[in-house]
């Protein structure tokens, strides 16, 4: 019952993408034809429009609006670029192939659409995002892959030529890619209760080598660094469609905090967004206190880590106690460690010690 | 003790030992001066008349000089007023003999030119000139002559009169001279280029000694109106001149003195001066001495209640002449040109016009091209010396829009009965303030019409370039959105177009 909704689900998120782009083509070719400039209007991106909103706990934008119009000779390009863009996805999601950001940039050459550099193409690709409402990844427009996951889960692909196959998770002892087949997949069946988040690939390894799947009942991510987006989306399905719990583990310094950060509460960058962050993901480690407690090996904190620091204090995103807490903590100590720290008491000690302390203490 | 010896020594001597002031300095600069003084005495005989100018010029090869000088012949012929046979041995024959000693604006000053080419080409290659000339009448008369340098006389060697059938009316110059025409031809080209800038009516030939032909051709018959000969205003004359003038006057008195030798001076005027400078009005002029004399100069300089010269005896080329001379020769994209109102300077009136031009085959390079002419003579020596070179260098150019990296030629050009030349051969212009302020002026004044010509280039260049970015985009717009909204038919973007080109026409 349960799968047959979401089966459903991502085929109608499909059909609601086309019909959006077609409406995005029509609207503007109506008023071309009526002799009319054809313009848009959208929620403005800019710095002062970016709001937290607690409700949400993400980044959204406010009523500030932006129009862009073809009778300004400034917009004129922009604007092309934009329809440009909604052809190529429209062509895109509809054949059901996928593209990345690089493809696009060159694939608009094709059409002797030009594109200066490829931040331009990347703007372009997020108004898109803005005036649909839609995340590029629907529209079939992935980053390059490097995030992976590992765990009993089965899923059916949706992909063309695949439809209907299932996957294990478990059938690759390297992982499996976080890639536009496995984003659009659907999720059949878990053995799982728990979804662990791990920044490092080393990490990601050592635990797939630990049987940390089978000890803990989890399914592991590699979010490699910040987590792309696809990621985060696919994080926040296995919370939501699954009702897993998300433990974060990352490095203990202010940018791992901020790679938790982002998958619970998501980016100002895509406050024009929804369904990418995780607000219940829990952040576990290692933090600041952990490095007091095990007394793991450090690095001193440099002076960007500090500058950071004193950013993310500011930021409403983490005006939670806890969050509060550990930012002081790594002033007070003005020391970092790793991950790989733990390595200092055996290789398995991160998995039999520190691991069920702290899954045990998020409870 | 070393004895001094002093001796006489006559004008065709003295010019022969100091031919350097007369622009005769070097073979090279020798054969660009003996063209140029035929030519402009050429021009200076037709426009007499008020006829368009034709001038054949023909420089041919006849031997070797030396290593680096060799021998030719030049031939200079005109269509001009003609010299009458019996001025003719002494006109070409004699030093500081000639027609230009009246006061109206000519080309040449001194009667000097066409005899320094003449005396320059005997002392290089020993041989005589040949002049032929009519005035018009039944008879051409012919010439063999040189000129007797210690007696400034000429010698006729030969003397032919020949029946002129045809009516030809004009003057003949032929001789040899020793020069360098490879090192002068740049200058000598031009020369002729320049000639032809100021000079739109007249026909301009000339074969150098290669063969090869420069045809300059008229574009106009209009002329300008000739100058009109007039008197010596008061505040232009020197010691020498009233010496003269005192030698030839009739008249007995002072009073009548002034009222008939000078230019707006009369009864009133003449009366007040005479008090003013505590002359007696019964004096007889003869019996001034020197001592009074050089008084007279002074007083007539001190006193301020003399009118102006008025411009009368001065011929500017005109704006419509000069305007055409700069198309026909430069062929811009665009110019502007100005005359001024008469001015004056040390009692010598004066006209400067001014013309600036912009793009078309006019090249770019590092600065303008700068184009100086006096009494419709190009000036190609010297140029930066010259007044209007100063006066270009100072301007604030940048205030109109004019950068030195633009291709730009700018034409000065001043006309007076006496052109303050810094030296006799003529080829820059003294700064005195007042020919510096008129110029100023005048270039201000073209220089605003250059400015606002940029400014509507620049508006039209923006225009084409915004319909440019409608018309590559919009059907762009079109084609992608009837794709997207999977419609057969492309929109119409027709009336959009149309409304971006009267927006944009009502915004130029």
């Amino acid at each position: 019952m349960e799968q047959k909704k979401h089966k459903i689900s991502m085929i109608e998120k499909r059909k609601e993408v086309l019909a959006s782009l077609e409406n995005l083509g029509l609207k503007t070719y109506e008023q071309l034809d009526s002799g009319y400039f054809p313009s848009i209007t959208m929620p403005s991106r800019s710095t002062e429009n970016i709001h937290y909103d607690p409700q949400l706990r993400q980044y959204i934008l406010g009523d500030r609006t932006v129009r862009r119009s073809t009778r300004n000779i400034r917009h004129l390009k922009p604007f092309t670029q934009l329809v440009w863009a909604a052809l190529f996805s429209h062509e895109l999601t509809s054949q059901r192939k996928t593209s990345t950001l690089r493809d696009v940039y060159y694939s608009a050459q094709a059409y002797e659409m030009t594109f200066t550099d490829q931040e331009e193409s990347n703007n372009i690709v997020t108004d898109l995002e803005t005036v649909l409402g839609f995340s590029r990844e629907d529209f079939s427009i992935f980053p390059e892959e490097r995030s992976a996951v590992f765990g009993d889960l089965t899923i059916e692909y949706t992909v063309p030529g695949y439809e209907g196959r299932t996957l294990n998770l478990t059938s690759h002892p390297d992982g499996v890619l976080i890639g536009p087949a496995l984003t659009s997949a659907e999720f059949v069946k878990t053995t799982a209760d728990k979804v662990i988040a791990i920044e490092k690939g080393g990490l990601f390894t050592r635990f797939i080598e630990e049987n940390v799947h089978k000890k803990f009942n989890a399914i592991l991510v590699l979010t490699a660094g910040q987590a792309p987006r696809a990621t985060r989306h696919f994080i926040r399905r296995l919370n939501q469609e699954l009702n897993l719990p998300v433990y974060i583990f990352t490095d203990g310094d202010p940018w791992g905090m901020h790679i938790a950060m982002v998958i619970i509460s998501g980016s100002a960058n895509a406050a024009h967004l929804r369904e990418l962050n995780t607000p219940d993901a829990k952040w576990s480690g290692v933090w600041a206190t952990d490095i007091v407690n095990y007394k793991l090996p450090t690095d001193p904190l440099d002076d960007v880590d500090v500058k950071r620091l004193y950013e993310l204090q500011k930021d409403p995103r983490y005006k939670d106690p806890l969050w509060q807490r550990e930012i002081k903590t790594f002033m007070k100590i003005k020391k970092k460690a790793e991950q790989e720290a733990f390595s200092r008491y055996g290789l398995t000690y991160i998995v039999d010690e520190y691991l069920p302390e702290k899954l045990e203490a998020e409870k | 003790m070393a004895q001094t010896t002093f001796e006489e020594i006559s004008a065709s001597d003295f010019f022969y030992r100091n031919r350097d002031i007369a622009g005769f300095t070097n073979p090279s600069r020798a054969i660009f001066a003996a063209i140029r003084e035929l030519v402009e005495n050429s021009l200076d005989a037709a426009e007499s008349l008020k006829i368009p100018p034709d001038i054949y010029v023909r420089l041919s090869y006849e031997g070797e000089a030396s290593k680096e000088t060799q021998i030719y012949r030049l031939r200079v012929e005109d269509n001009g007023i003609g010299v009458p046979p019996r001025h003719i041995p002494s006109a070409f024959g004699q030093v500081l003999y000639g027609s230009k000693y009246k006061l109206k604006q000519q080309r040449g000053t001194f009667g000097l030119g066409g005899k320094m080419a003449l005396l320059y080409g005997q002392i290089t290659t020993h041989q005589p000139a040949t002049i032929i000339s009519s005035t018009g009448i039944t008879k051409i008369y012919m010439y063999k002559l040189m000129i007797d340098i210690q007696r400034n006389r000429p010698l006729i060697l030969d003397r032919k009169i020949l029946l002129n059938k045809e009516q030809w009316r004009g003057t003949i110059v032929e001789f040899t001279l020793e020069g360098d025409y490879f090192r002068a031809m740049p200058k000598i080209l031009d020369y002729f280029k320049q000639t032809a800038m100021v000079n739109p009516y007249a026909n301009l030939t000339f074969v150098d000694p290669k063969g090869r032909l420069y045809k300059l051709t008229r574009i106009t018959k209009e002329m300008p109106e000739p100058p009109k000969e007039t008197k010596p205003h008061p505040y232009g004359v020197d010691v020498e001149l009233l010496q003269r003038l005192i030698q030839i006057t009739p008249h007995k008195n002072m009073l009548d003195f002034l009222k008939n030798h000078f230019h707006r001076v009369g009864e009133v005027t003449a009366q007040k001066f005479l008090e003013f400078s505590n002359i007696s009005p019964s004096k007889n002029p003869k019996k001034l001495t020197h001592e009074e004399i050089v008084r007279l100069m002074h007083m007539l300089k001190k006193f301020k209640d003399f009118l102006a010269p008025d411009a009368s005896c001065l011929s500017p080329l005109g704006e419509e002449l000069l305007k055409a001379g700069i198309i026909k020769e430069l062929k811009p994209e665009f110019v502007a040109v100005h005359q001024r109102k008469p001015a004056t300077y040390a009692g010598h009136p004066f006209i400067v016009e001014v013309g600036i031009a912009y793009g078309g085959e006019i090249p770019k390079k590092d600065g303008f091209l700068i184009y100086r002419f006096a009494n419709r003579i190009p000036l190609l020596y010297d140029e930066a010396s010259d007044v209007s070179v100063k006066v270009i260098e100072a301007m604030n150019w940048r205030r109109y829009k004019v950068t030195p990296d633009m291709p730009i030629a700018i034409m000065v050009h001043i006309c007076s009965t006496k052109v303050p030349y810094k030296t006799v051969g003529k080829e820059f212009i003294a700064d005195r303030p007042e020919v510096r302020r008129e110029i100023a002026n005048g270039l201000r004044e073209v220089a605003r019409q250059i400015q606002r010509f940029l400014t509507r280039r620049e508006h039209v260049d923006r225009e084409k370039k915004r319909l440019g970015v409608f018309s590559k985009y919009l059907p762009k717009i079109a084609q992608f959105s009837a794709k997207l909204a999977g419609k057969e038919k492309l929109p119409d973007i027709d009336k959009l177009l149309r409304s971006v080109k009267r927006f944009g026409a009502e915004e130029t």
